[in-house]
């Protein structure tokens, strides 16, 4: 099988990384090579961060590139349209609507861009906005968004449903099960 | 079982499997991971160094005591270590000693973009550089062999993609070797000149007799398929040339990195019709090459700066580029912020407030640079922000009273305590804030030695800063809480006006720790807010501006209530 890309994309805290790791998890279990890669350290620090996500039978630069990803799962609409240009011509990208202001924007010096969704449909982008945060809070936390999302993505793919859901039960402190699994359904669910 | 792995828990697997015994670090992004997985294996020593060259220290004492051995630190701790480094290179090794060390090409977390390959041909110390965490676990493991059969330190160099890039590994049995026996060695052991000249001989001959193995070792792999390309690369390199190039070139990848092979590399070359190196950083496998008189292409097509991919080899050796979408939109950067509820957020207000000149250190904290803060005027290195303090005061007197320092706690300990003795041994009237948030922040949470934790959380002896200063003669010592704007603006402004040398502990642990409890987040009250921007000041992330109101994200706000200090309409309410 041809190597298939994931790029997970967002603001450093959004909790990519614990979206990536359960990625991981789920294509080890399908038997695939994969490669994860994610960068720690400064950027982490409400910057713009993104993790590669790769898998298929044999995977050697464990980056993706322009052009590059099959899937973009965006944490954030800003975000979504910086990491536009990586998607695959014909690719899809998953986008949760949350806005957070980039610090030039906070002060005044850059304005947060109206239309995102539009203008990358426009693009040409094959687009799924979703309000992830406002189904997390409906989950029970509004910090489960990750998972949410994760769920929107899942249903795209040719993974059946209890491998994911197997992966969230091993990716996710017990204490957090519940909510979890609640707010991955909700995300699978979504149209 | 097949498990998926970044680089350095690999490391640190392979690390144990080898029959690591004693392991001492200094945090270090990209390097950390290695020892905290190591810290888990409970029958492997483990322990936070106060800085690198210490940590190395350990691992050479351990290794001559007999038991195997690691030290781990990002490319520019090795600058700070590089003194045991190459005189360990001469006294070579008892048990086997790993040192493993990460280079950060494109900067994602580091002040420089140096190649640390340089360190191993100065000090004359076998190289080796894996490609993926297989590879970081198998050569992590085989090192020690190394290590002993040849009789030196080996260093393990890593690069960020490597270290943090997640791929399938197998666990294997730790090959647990027990101690050695020590015995006693001046000749060896002892580096005074007489002895040292003795064994600069043996280091001369040790590196003819690793060229020799270098020339048909299993790290050095031919790969041959179309020969119109041929391909020489270590590390990341060989994976970015496979994906842009597949089995359209063949491949000299090479795991060993010092001593580089000649003869091998000759008859690679010669069959192919083209040959790159494909190399990140310095020309440093490109000039062994050309030196030994083969021809191949490098830095002439490539670049020196950042990172290499498989498009920007798909570029220069095919010209092939991959089709892509761009949206109709301007699109502001997200560069990285302080933390919401930061404690070293206050403090850099006060500074701005204060228009002080501000030496700035490594850390989290360097981040007070950006705007809207924009506190800091210099980052050098780990502790420089002491000793150029004292540097600028020697040289500009007359506005001592106008300029600080600012070092974190762990920064303090590994290196700006040195320069803080400078400060009182030579009186420069310096004022010097140590940003103690208790912990090592910003590569992700390490304890060290004024958190009163060990690496595996066991209770320990804490330094205590405010007895540290007052013992190397640092009469004024004060303690501020950051999130009290009113406090630490008062303090430090005592404190530049003092005529004598002072330190202003300004504590308060990072937000970001488990045990530190978060109020509920602020609101802003709409009609008492009035549109004035001065809570904007502080550049906190949680805090936005939408319909001429300031707006506090509920998701991100801790409550620390630093910016309700900075209004003058009580427009922030406490949550419920």
């Amino acid at each position: 099988m041809e190597t298939k890309s994931i790029m997970i994309v967002g603001v450093g805290g959004q909790g990519t990384l614990l979206a990536s790791r359960l990625l991981g998890s789920v294509l080890t279990n399908e038997g695939y090579d994969v490669k994860v890669s994610e960068v720690h350290g400064m950027s982490q620090r409400g910057g713009s961060v993104v993790t590669y996500v790769k898998y298929g039978d044999e995977v050697s630069s464990p980056i993706i590139e322009k052009g590059e990803a099959d899937y973009i799962l965006s944490f954030e609409q800003l975000e979504a349209a910086r990491w536009l240009p990586f998607l695959k011509i014909g690719g899809k990208m998953i986008v949760n609507t949350q806005q957070m202001d980039p610090m030039p924007v906070v002060m005044g010096k850059a304005q947060y861009p109206a239309g995102v969704i539009d203008a990358l449909q426009k693009a040409g982008a094959d687009v799924t906005a979703v309000d992830a945060l406002s189904l997390a809070v409906q989950a029970g936390s509004a910090k489960a968004a990750n998972v949410v999302l994760m769920g929107v993505l899942a249903a795209k793919t040719d993974i059946g449903f209890d491998t994911w859901m197997q992966a969230v039960e091993q990716t996710v402190p017990p204490k957090f099960l519940d909510l979890n699994r609640k707010a991955f359904e909700l995300g699978y669910q979504y149209q | 079982m097949k498990q998926l792995k970044i680089g350095n828990e690999a490391v640190a697997m392979g690390l144990y499997e080898g029959g690591c015994r004693v392991a001492s670090s200094y945090p270090g992004t990209p390097s950390t991971e290695i020892t905290e997985v190591i810290s888990k294996y409970d029958d492997v020593y483990s322990e936070w160094a106060p800085n690198e060259k210490v940590a190395m220290e350990v691992a050479v004492g351990a290794a001559i005591a007999g038991a195997r051995s690691f030290c781990g630190m990002k490319h520019v701790g090795l600058n700070v270590a590089a003194d045991p480094l190459f005189t360990a290179s001469y006294t070579g090794v008892n048990a086997g000693m790993v040192i493993a060390v990460a280079d950060d090409p494109g900067m994602h977390s580091s002040q420089n973009e140096q190649d640390s390959r340089h360190y191993a041909r100065a000090s004359k110390t076998l190289m080796l550089e894996p490609a993926d965490s297989a590879d970081c676990l198998n050569f992590a493991k085989q090192a020690y062999t190394l290590s002993e059969t040849f009789d030196t330190p080996v260093l393990l160099r890593l690069t960020t993609r490597v270290a943090h890039s997640r791929s399938l590994v197998e666990a294997g049995e730790r090959d647990d070797c027990g101690v050695k026996e020590y015995v006693k060695n001046p000749q060896k052991y002892v580096m005074m000149p007489a002895n040292a000249r003795t064994r600069h001989v043996v280091v001369e001959q040790r590196t003819l007799d690793e060229l020799k193995w270098a020339e048909t070792c299993e790290f050095n792999r031919v790969e041959m398929n179309d020969t119109k390309i041929g391909v020489i690369a270590a590390g990341i390199c060989y994976q970015y040339a496979k994906e842009a190039l597949g089995k359209n070139a063949s491949y000299l990848k090479l795991g060993c990195v010092w001593p580089l092979p000649v003869q091998k590399i000759k008859d690679f070359a010669a069959q192919c019709d083209k040959v790159y190196v494909l190399e990140e950083l310095d020309p440093f496998i490109e000039e062994h090459c050309k030196m030994n008189g083969v021809e191949v292409i490098g830095k002439e097509a490539f670049t020196m700066l950042g990172e290499y991919s498989q498009s920007l080899i798909a570029k220069v050796i095919l010209g092939k580029e991959t089709e892509s979408l761009t949206a109709d939109l301007d699109i502001p950067p997200r560069p990285p912020v302080l933390c919401s509820g930061c404690p070293h957020r206050g403090l850099f207000y006060c500074l701005k407030r204060l228009g002080v000149t501000v030496s700035g250190d490594i850390g989290c904290y360097t981040l007070g640079a950006a705007a809207p803060l924009d506190t800091i005027d210099t980052v050098v290195c780990m502790g420089a922000s002491v000793s150029g303090l004292h540097g600028r005061n020697k040289a500009d007197p007359d506005n001592a009273n106008k300029s600080v320092a600012v070092i974190g706690d762990s920064t303090f300990i590994h290196s700006g305590v040195t320069g803080l003795i400078d400060i009182a041994y030579n009186q420069s009237n310096s004022t010097v804030i140590i940003l103690d948030n208790s912990i090592t922040g910003m590569t992700g949470h390490q304890e060290n030695p004024t958190t009163g934790k060990t690496i595996k959380g066991d209770p320990t002896t804490a330094v205590n800063l405010e007895a540290l200063a007052k013992a190397v003669g640092i009469d004024r010592v004060r303690v501020v809480d950051p999130y009290d704007l009113k406090q630490t603006e008062s303090v430090i402004k005592e404190e530049l006006a003092a005529d004598e040398p002072s330190v202003v502990i300004s504590r308060r642990p990072c937000a970001l720790l488990k045990y530190v409890k978060h109020e509920k987040p602020l609101k802003v009250n709409p009609d008492k807010c009035k549109g004035c921007k001065s809570c904007m000041r502080i550049g906190c992330p949680s805090i936005s501006f939408r319909d001429k109101k300031a707006v506090i994200d509920f998701t991100q706000c801790i409550g620390c209530g630093v910016c309700s200090q900075l209004c003058a309409f009580d427009a922030m309410e406490k949550g419920e």
